[in-house]
Parts: structure tokens; C-alpha cells; sequence
């Protein structure tokens, strides 16, 4: 833990600066909201979330449970840092699982529809059987043109969509969680971070995040441009070579859409100057779901997606 | 490294996608899949340049409409600091995306067309920059090339501009001549505009002075949550969470909390695991009372001497945000601090015309993106400072409690 310290100029760093707003959002949620919820996935994103969220509450326990969308195909060393993270705060983890959703008929698995895209429903689905009225996730405006204009506070109407043209004003550090029966919000604390503060803030905490961020060995092809891990629920097509190399996820997500990238980042220092050059953004480098159209994101969020 | 926010206003005619393009671009916080998407796009639509304003229309129906439609939040860093940039449409239809744009801005930067000189919707952006007690203005006059450079033009738009925001609160502002399309005077200083001195725009954003901005004197600790562990380890832990608005807060300082007027001593401050000397804005503290007083969520922290005053008569320029016009009588759910109340509105005394800063006493309403002055009486006692003063307890929301929507952004006189 690095103490804050009274400067002789009363600054906050800038991450400092990100910390506390993130906090504020954390308790101005519980103290107004019902029935919040965490969205938690394992990576980087929602870990800072959680640690945040942690900051926010101590030394009480988490206010709210974590609530992770189980594709089914998740990296097993994300599941395994998860586990880690709800065991050392002694939180409620909740878990909404897509295959469960697909055997109860909640969604329809037409073996064309991706895994990551049955997220959607199966969310929303925990949402309304939970009775949660406000779920945090991890989005970043500097992720995607459509996340850029969306608020801290997301509402979503009865049907879980976004309405982009039609979203509340939000001023100073004043946020409206007014609801209507059946709607909730989304709540991104950590809209004004961006990719290389998240770096720099889980560098600066020290806290644990799943290994396959780090640079290692594996057994990888490559489609679209993409580096996609081997998997037996990922077979390779035709002219698709399985090789060995030596790679990191910037993004954690659905294993047989989230790619990897050529590395030799071992350490958190190595990647925060892996990203400080980075040349491409997180999602266009490694996310086959982001890429198939100008607006994919801006469509996945209407219908209800993180 | 610092964080400097700031609000730019402008239409794309002004050339203010391409000046944030070329920041975003020279500081590297624009990627190469973002650029070749943007020329993609541009080459698409048939134009022979790459239209960098694709990069700040975000969502699809303004892509499709070629506006900017909506406050779009856009981030880079240089080495001395973070920026964030809110970056709003300029057209009068947007008032409110500005008013959002500019609320939390530490500094506001208004493009003008070295060609057009000031246009009304310049002054415009000054006055709701003012208006918004936005701290730090620049004014940036573009397309300084299409005049030959010229020293003359500058002076008389610098100078038109210096006379006219001498009428309104501006406590600092820079004119620089930029070319946002060549580059010059945005990162480098430019060899065209040898009789310029001054620095070029993102020497000016890394270095202007936002330290003393803040108010380190008036302590104002709105309370937001009751920390209470109620476990073993903790039981008798009593933490109250919130945000340093104003002052300088201290473990030993003689504290008095709004509304009771009862007084205790802090104990200590609490951020996560560690104990702070001292806390100051904007940080989020947990704060512990010697004393057992009855603290709650919408109370206030402050100094015996140096108080909030405690009101139900709410005096304050009100910007309306929906279509459906604020009339005398109605009755709106107000946000204040961590304070929720209802408000009825009892006049509107004027609504101000904010090209000419006329003020229309004859007005029965005000309608969307208008600006008014405006008394509400509310529910219970709200613990307001004049928004010149504090913009954290100066500042409300009102919101319509039938739909919920935030309709009403308030500055209290």
C-alpha cells in the first residue's frame, strides 16, 4: 500500500484523482440504489473494479455480491484468480452460466452465435431473476467509439437495451439512479481510466491478476489475424497451423474469441511499457467480436451487453 | 502526473475535430486500427483527406447525420499530465451538452475561424464557459493559414474577445493563433507566426496552473455513507465516507455537522488501510468523530465558524434540458450533494439570452436549452454555498419524478 501523503500542494496524482472518483461512484451506488451487483469477470478491468470497490467499503465486507456470466469456455487460470479474489474478501460470487441459460432455453445456442454474444441474455436473465437494479461493470470510455458517450450511470429499460439518443445529462459529480420498475443501471466506475492507468494502478496496488496477462508458452493459430489459443471447442480450419510461442492477453473474455499477442512481457513493468507503445487498441488487437462491423459494440450495448 | 479536464466547444466547421485529431494523434493516444477505420471510412465517402471528425462520432445515428450530437469524452496523456477531454457540439440546439461538458471542466477552449472572426456562437461558449465558472479559458483562432498568418487579424479577434469577456467571469484566459490542419502552435511553437510569443496550445494545457483553483479554505464534507462494519474486528467502527469538496480536513479539528449544528472533534481519516494527516479535494475519506453524534448520508461537515448556509429558498440559474418547458408550480425531485429533496418552483424571474446576456423579465417559461434565473422552495433545508464560490455545494440536478430523467442543471446565486 503506497499512503496517501499530505504534499505541500495538496495534488492528487492523476490516478489518485481516478481512485477517488471511482470510489465516490462505488458509495454514491450503495447508499442510493437497491440491489446492486459487481460483473465480474477475472480480468483486468473488473479486478481493479473490485479492488476499488474494496477501498470503497473498508473495513466493512463488500455491500453486494459478485455476479460472473460463465461462458463455459473460460481461461482457466482467470477462473482460478477469480476464486482467489471472492475467498480473500469474503464475497458472494453469483454465477450466471451461459450453458445453463442454453439447457433451461433461456438462450438458443444455433452453433453460429458466439459464446461472448449469449453472454447478453444470460446476464440479463440473472439480472431480472436476482432483482438487481444496478450492475457495475468495467467498461472504459477510451475502449470503443460507442462506449466514449455513454454516462457512469446507464440506465436500461425493461428490456435491458440502451438508448443512446435518449441518455440522462449528467453533470458535475451529480448521478440520477432514478428507476422504474423493472429497469436498472449500469455503472462504470471506471469510465475516465484508461488502459495504461489500469496498468499502472494494479502495478502500483500489487494485486493479483490471472497469469495469461504475462508473457508464456503456448499453443497457438492464427485466423483473422489473430492469435487464438488451441482448444477443443476452438477445432483449427482448414489451412490453420497449431505452432508454440511466446505470448500475453491483453483482454480476457471467451477463449475461443479472445486472441493473444507475441510477447515477452514476464513482469507488470514490461507491460506497462508494452502498452505505453502500443500501436493498436486492446479490442482491435483481440477481439474477434468487436470486428465485425463499424458498430458492433454500439449494437451489443443496445440489446443489453456490459 | 496531474489531471487537467477540459471542455471544448465548437462545430466542425471551426476545425475543432481536426485540432482534437491532431492532439489525440500527436500524443499518440490514437491507434493505428483507429486511424486506418477513419480512412476507411473517408475513402468510403469519396473525400480525398482523412476526416478525423469520424474519430470523435461515436455512435451510428451521428455518423449517419455527420453531427456530433452528444458530450463524447476522449482521453490522452503527455508526460507532464492526463487530460480529459469533454468534448461537446457546438450548435445552440446543444446548450445542454455544453452546460454537461463544461461542469466539470477545469479549463474551456473556445475555437473561432480566423476567417469568420467571433461569431455568435463563440460568444456563446464563453458566456456558458463563464456561466459554469469554468476556471481557465483559451481562446484558440483557427486557420491562421487561410489569412497568410497575419498578425493584424489576430489582434483585432484577440481584442474583440479581451473586450467582450470583460463583461463576464473570466479570471484567466490565453489567446493563441493555431493552424489545427499544419500543426501550428498546437504542440511546437510555429516559425510562420514569428510576432507571437506566447506558448503553443499543449505547452499551455501541460503547464497552466490548476493547483489554486481549488478552495483549500472552506471545509465542506458532504457525507455520502455510513461505514459501518458490524463485525468482530470492527464492532465499534463508525466511519463517515465521502468526498473532500472544499477545505482542508485534519484528525484534532474542532468539526461542526449540518443540519443538527451539533460539534465533535475529528478522530482520525481513514483512506482504505491507512490513516491520513490531512484530506483534501477531491479525495475520498472515511472521517471518524470523537464524538457519538447522529451522522447520516445528506448530512454536512464543516467548520464551527465557516458553515454552509442552511436553506429552503434556493436562489439560482437554472439550464433546462427537455423538451417539455419549466413553468411556475411544478414539482421536481432535487439532487444537491448527497441530498435528495423536492422542489416546487416558485418564479422565473428572468431568462437570460446568452448571445446578448439580455435578460427577459417577461418570461412565463423556460424551454429546452434555455438558461433562466430561477427560485425553488424545497422540501427540506439544502446546505448550499453561491456556486462562484463552491461548484460542488453550489451545484443541483433537478429531475422529473414522473419520467426520472435529469431535466435541470442549477447554479446558486
Amino acid at each position: 500500500m503506497i499512503p496517501v501523503q499530505a504534499s505541500a500542494d495538496y495534488r492528487l496524482s492523476h490516478l489518485e484523482e481516478l481512485e477517488s472518483e471511482s470510489i465516490h461512484i462505488f458509495r454514491e451506488v450503495v447508499a442510493e440504489l437497491e440491489r446492486p451487483v459487481l460483473m465480474f469477470s477475472g480480468g483486468k478491468d473488473s479486478i481493479v473494479m473490485l479492488r476499488l470497490a474494496e477501498k470503497a467499503f473498508y473495513p466493512a465486507r463488500l455491500p453486494f455480491p459478485l455476479l460472473q456470466v460463465d461462458t463455459g469456455l473460460d481461461f482457466p487460470e482467470v477462473l482460478q484468480t477469480r476464486d482467489n479474489w471472492v475467498e480473500r474478501l469474503g464475497a458472494r460470487l453469483v454465477v450466471a452460466s451461459v450453458e445453463e441459460a442454453i439447457a433451461t432455453g433461456v438462450v438458443v445456442d444455433d452453433g453460429k452465435t458466439s459464446r461472448n454474444r449469449m453472454q447478453t441474455a444470460t446476464l440479463l436473465d440473472a439480472i431480472e431473476t436476482h432483482g438487481f437494479t444496478a450492475a457495475f461493470g468495467g467498461g472504459r470510455r477510451d475502449e470503443e467509439k460507442a462506449r466514449a458517450k455513454e454516462r457512469v450511470y446507464s440506465h436500461r429499460d425493461e428490456f435491458g437495451q440502451w438508448d443512446p439518443k435518449n441518455q440522462r445529462p449528467e453533470l458535475w459529480s451529480l448521478y440520477n439512479g432514478r428507476l422504474h420498475e423493472g429497469e436498472h443501471m449500469r455503472i462504470f466506475p471506471l469510465s475516465n481510466w484508461t488502459e495504461l492507468d489500469i496498468w499502472h494502478y494494479i502495478a502500483r496496488e500489487g494485486i493479483e491478476i490471472p497469469s495469461i496477462y504475462f508473457a508464456h508458452q503456448r499453443r497457438v493459430f492464427e485466423r483473422d489475424g489473430m492469435l487464438l489459443s488451441e482448444h477443443p471447442a476452438n477445432p483449427c480450419r482448414d489451412g490453420e497451423v497449431v505452432t508454440e510461442r511466446t505470448v500475453r492477453f491483453r483482454t480476457v473474455g471467451d477463449l475461443t474469441l479472445t486472441g493473444c499477442v507475441e510477447s515477452p512481457a514476464t513482469t507488470l513493468d514490461e507491460i506497462v511499457e508494452e502498452v505505453s507503445v502500443a500501436r493498436v487498441t486492446e479490442r482491435g488487437a483481440t477481439r474477434g467480436d468487436d470486428r465485425f462491423s463499424e458498430a458492433a459494440m454500439e449494437d451489443r450495448k443496445k440489446e443489453g451487453y456490459f | 502526473m496531474d489531471l487537467l479536464r477540459f471542455a471544448t466547444a465548437g462545430s466542425v466547421d471551426d476545425g475543432k475535430s481536426t485540432l482534437i485529431g491532431r492532439l489525440l494523434l500527436d500524443s499518440k493516444a490514437i491507434f493505428e486500427d483507429q486511424l486506418e477505420a477513419v480512412e476507411a471510412t473517408s475513402n468510403a465517402k469519396g473525400y480525398d483527406y482523412t476526416d478525423l471528425a469520424l474519430l470523435t462520432d461515436g455512435l451510428r445515428s451521428e455518423r449517419e447525420q455527420g453531427i456530433t450530437i452528444d458530450v463524447a469524452y476522449r482521453y490522452f496523456a503527455t508526460p507532464r499530465r492526463k487530460f480529459i477531454i469533454a468534448d461537446t457540439p457546438g450548435h445552440v440546439q446543444y446548450t445542454r451538452n455544453m452546460v454537461t461538458g463544461a461542469s466539470t471542466a477545469d479549463l474551456g477552449l473556445v475555437l473561432v475561424d480566423a476567417r469568420q472572426g467571433l461569431t455568435e456562437q463563440s460568444r456563446r461558449h464563453a458566456v456558458l464557459l463563464s456561466l459554469l465558472r469554468v476556471p481557465h479559458l483559451v481562446l484558440a483562432v483557427n486557420k491562421m493559414d487561410l489569412v497568410g498568418f497575419d498578425q493584424g487579424v489576430f489582434e483585432r479577434i484577440r481584442q474583440e474577445f479581451v473586450t467582450f469577456t470583460q463583461r463576464l467571469n473570466v479570471p484567466d484566459l490565453a489567446v493563441i493563433p493555431i493552424s489545427a490542419l499544419q500543426g501550428d502552435n498546437v504542440v511546437t511553437r510555429s516559425d510562420a507566426m514569428p510576432w507571437y510569443e506566447g506558448s503553443s496550445l499543449m505547452h499551455h494545457l501541460e503547464n497552466v496552473h490548476i493547483a489554486s483553483d481549488r478552495d483549500l479554505r472552506d471545509v465542506r464534507f458532504p457525507v455520502q455513507y455510513v461505514v459501518r462494519p458490524k463485525s468482530d474486528e470492527h464492532h465499534d467502527y463508525r466511519g463517515y465516507a465521502g468526498q473532500v469538496a472544499s477545505g482542508v480536513l485534519k484528525p484534532g479539528d474542532e468539526v461542526m455537522v449540518l443540519p443538527s449544528g451539533l460539534t465533535s472533534r475529528i478522530a482520525a481519516i481513514d483512506s482504505f488501510t491507512e490513516q491520513v494527516e490531512e484530506a483534501f479535494p477531491p479525495m475520498s475519506v472515511v472521517v471518524r468523530l470523537e464524538d457519538d453524534l447522529d451522522v447520516s448520508r445528506g448530512d454536512m461537515i464543516c467548520r464551527v465558524n465557516n458553515a454552509p448556509e442552511p436553506t429552503q429558498d434556493v436562489d439560482a440559474m437554472v439550464c433546462w434540458m427537455t423538451r417539455e418547458p419549466l413553468r411556475p408550480r411544478q414539482k421536481l425531485a432535487i439532487k444537491h450533494t448527497t441530498r435528495s429533496a423536492r422542489a416546487l418552483v416558485k418564479d422565473i424571474q428572468y431568462r437570460l439570452d446568452i448571445n446578448t446576456l439580455h435578460r427577459d423579465g417577461d418570461t412565463r417559461e423556460l424551454g429546452l436549452n434555455e438558461i433562466g434565473r430561477v427560485t425553488l422552495r424545497t422540501t427540506q433545508q439544502l446546505l448550499v454555498d453561491p456556486y462562484e464560490q463552491n461548484r460542488t455545494t453550489g451545484s443541483f440536478i433537478l429531475i422529473d419524478e414522473a419520467t426520472g430523467t435529469t431535466v435541470g442543471a442549477g447554479m446558486i446565486n
